[in-house]
């Protein structure tokens, strides 16, 4: 599996009359099949290095190449298909689709990736399994806590067998012992399933399940932590 | 996940917008098929009295149409019953056939000498058997009571006036015409009837005539030579004839009796022969069949066809009123739908901008989200297309049941006031896919708003 590579990536914002960089020359490889979170204080520039990862957003300068696919120049349509079939997105506030079941928000990214009926079902079984919500697949997400609403994310975010799954404070909504239970969680299906995990995230306990930690601070990589070696990643 | 499945559940997201919303459209829909149904009824009505009275086609001299009014006598068809013979037992028209009946108009000058009073007059002379025949069209069902036409059981030398006649020949009380006031003392501006009229009109009576009480008329009308000839006839009924300017001059009689007053002991013709086809829709066929038989088989005389739109230009100019105020109508209210819905659908597109931002970050391209929106609207408008539908039908069927009655233009008797929308499938399948079309086209804005959206501010989006 290939690394996300972004070189020389920059993006400013431009508020009114203001231009507000967030990130500037930002050089960062992320390894495949790790748990890498992307620390810093608020407005240090992680959601948008994020987005750029997950290819929703693009930068004013700079190239960012995922699973091998330089984004520049693709199309509209082309990064959304690229999106669909490669990048699984978990939400701070789990954004499931309100007037689908559990079992259709996980079978959606599948339908956009063109994934065969019958593989569709077996997946999202297996997925709800493995997520402990097998027997609330028949509920609307409002049915649901916070806690099992992260965990439906979770299972739709892997459901298309994507290349890197990103999340974006994915534990903010959540109580500290339901958080602890979903870094648990994506930790494990990380492991079992061998797909890249990027987060966003100050909570330390996130921090601490890490491969990789990449602290950024005003737009710039300050640090880049490997804490497991490269043999110790599956390759 | 089927895209009109995911479109109604986010209709039902907000029931309360959804149904302000159908009702719009409900409504919408019910009045342009009520009003589509009303005006339809009134083509219907205009042109079965149309077709009761001249038939749907008619063979004349090529002239008649537009000279014929000056002297119909000189733009007769001589043989006329040849004519007849060979459009009845056409092997392509008879099956298309009803009636095939000779008339013949005339103009002339109706009399009551008696009274001292006069009148220009257009008679109408019939076969009273066909016109009977005739006057049972009825291709649309429409829901009229089947009378035999005046003349009926009537003596040769009888005749029926426009009420208008029957008023300024002072026949009203004679005849026992109702709503008819006559003057207590008519004031005769003009000269009396010159010395050879009265004579004429004289010896057109019989002894026995002289001295009858019942109501006559002396029809005064110039022969086939240009000489005057004088026919005293019996007036058994004024009938209405829906139109003033027609009432006040129509007098209808016997064909045999107008021939000899018009052609004395020549040889009888006819101004017209009148066909009534068992269905409006064959005109084109028979109409086309009958100008290769005037070319061929009957070229000997300089004939043409007219249909009954031609011969009755109201019946036209009435069907266009209508499609001009049906036409306004359903601007009107397809710009009430337009508005309506694209105000529901932006609404819900600001509403879900966080969904719109995951559904794209999640893979949906921007077609997937017009597509989302643009069939939500298309649903919207099916539904209310359906409910309205379903509604019209059911006043509609009240409004034929409820026993009101009107007086449609060109009648006289009050006929039950009727919608038809049942059975009318292109009209219903017009209002439903232009309220759907209209729908969906309202939804397209919006939609390409919301695919358009950027994707990180979307999913910003509180």
């Amino acid at each position: 599996m290939e690394p996300i590579v972004l070189s020389r990536v920059s993006k400013t914002y431009h508020l009114d009359a203001v231009d507000v960089p967030a990130l500037v020359d930002v050089d960062l490889e992320i390894r495949p099949n790790c748990f890498t979170v992307i620390s810093g204080p608020s407005g240090s520039g992680k959601s948008t290095l994020l987005n750029m990862i997950g290819c929703i957003d693009q930068p004013d300068q700079g190239d960012v190449v995922v699973a091998g696919q330089a984004m520049r120049n693709l199309s509209d349509d082309a990064r959304s298909d690229f999106r669909a079939r490669h990048i699984g997105f978990i939400f701070q506030s789990f954004n499931l689709l309100p007037v689908l079941t559990v079992f259709e928000n996980v079978e959606y990214p599948m339908l956009l990736a063109h994934v065969p009926a019958r593989e569709r079902k077996q997946r999202v079984e297996t997925l709800l399994e493995a997520v402990g919500l097998a027997d609330r697949a028949n509920n609307l997400p409002g049915q649901l806590s916070g806690g099992q609403r992260q965990r439906v994310a979770i299972a739709r975010a892997l459901a298309p067998a994507p290349s890197f799954v990103l999340a974006d404070e994915p534990t903010a909504n959540l109580d500290s012992q339901t958080g602890a239970s979903i870094i648990d969680l994506m930790r494990h299906m990380q492991r079992e399933r061998q797909v890249s995990f990027v987060f966003s995230s100050h909570d330390p306990k996130v921090l601490a399940a890490a491969d990789d930690a990449v602290m950024i601070r005003d737009g710039r990589i300050e640090k880049v932590e490997r804490r497991t070696p490269d043999a110790e990643v599956p390759a | 996940m089927n895209p009109l499945r995911l479109a109604l559940r986010n209709l039902l997201r907000n029931r309360r917008r959804s149904l302000t919303t159908l009702i719009a459209m409900v409504i919408g829909a019910v009045t342009i098929l009520l009003f589509g149904g009303y005006s339809r009824n009134i083509t219907y009505g205009l042109q079965t009295g149309y077709v009761h009275r001249s038939g749907h086609l008619q063979i004349q001299h090529k002239d008649y149409f537009l000279y014929g009014t000056g002297n119909p006598a000189a733009f007769g068809i001589a043989h006329y019953q040849h004519v007849i013979d060979v459009v009845s037992h056409d092997a392509v028209l008879a099956p298309m056939l009803r009636v095939v009946t000779p008339t013949l108009s005339l103009g002339g000058i109706a009399g009551n000498f008696a009274a001292g009073v006069s009148r220009t007059v257009i008679g109408t002379g019939v076969v009273v058997e066909n016109q009977n025949r005739m006057v049972q069209w009825n291709d649309y069902h429409l829901p009229f009571e089947i009378r035999p036409v005046a003349l009926s059981g009537t003596p040769d030398d009888a005749v029926v006036v426009g009420t208008g006649v029957a008023r300024v020949l002072q026949l009203c009380k004679a005849l026992a015409v109702a709503n008819c006031k006559q003057p207590d003392v008519i004031q005769s501006d003009g000269p009396d009837a010159p010395a050879d009229i009265a004579a004429l009109a004289a010896e057109a009576k019989t002894p026995e005539q002289s001295v009858s009480s019942e109501p006559r008329i002396e029809l005064l009308a110039a022969n086939v030579h240009g000489a005057p000839n004088v026919a005293s006839l019996r007036v058994f009924k004024a009938v209405n004839q829906g139109f003033k300017e027609f009432d006040d001059i129509y007098v209808g009689l016997h064909l045999a009796q107008a021939q000899r007053l018009l052609y004395g002991t020549d040889p009888p013709q006819a101004t017209a022969v009148v066909l009534q086809l068992a269905h409006t829709r064959d005109i084109p066929a028979a109409r086309a069949r009958l100008e290769q038989l005037l070319a061929t088989t009957l070229r000997d005389e300089p004939l043409a066809v007219q249909d009954f739109e031609t011969l009755n230009p109201f019946y036209g100019q009435a069907i266009n009123m209508f499609a001009a105020i049906f036409g306004f109508m359903a601007l009107l209210i397809g710009a009430i739908v337009l508005f309506t819905v694209s105000n529901t659908m932006s609404m819900a597109v600001v509403e879900r901008t966080t969904e719109i931002g995951t559904l794209r970050a999640v893979g949906l391209r921007r077609s997937g989200i017009r597509r989302l929106f643009v069939c939500e609207g298309a649903l919207l408008g099916l539904i209310g297309a359906v409910a309205g539908v379903a509604l019209a039908l059911a006043l509609a069927w009240l409004i034929n049941h409820s026993g009101l009655t009107w007086v449609p233009p060109g009648q006289v008797d009050p006929t039950p006031l009727t919608v038809r929308v049942w059975g009318e499938t292109r009209m219903i399948a017009g209002a439903m896919v232009g309220l759907v079309a209209v729908a969906a086209l309202s939804a397209w804005w919006p939609a390409r708003r919301a695919a358009r959206m950027n994707i990180v501010d979307a999913l910003r989006h509180v």
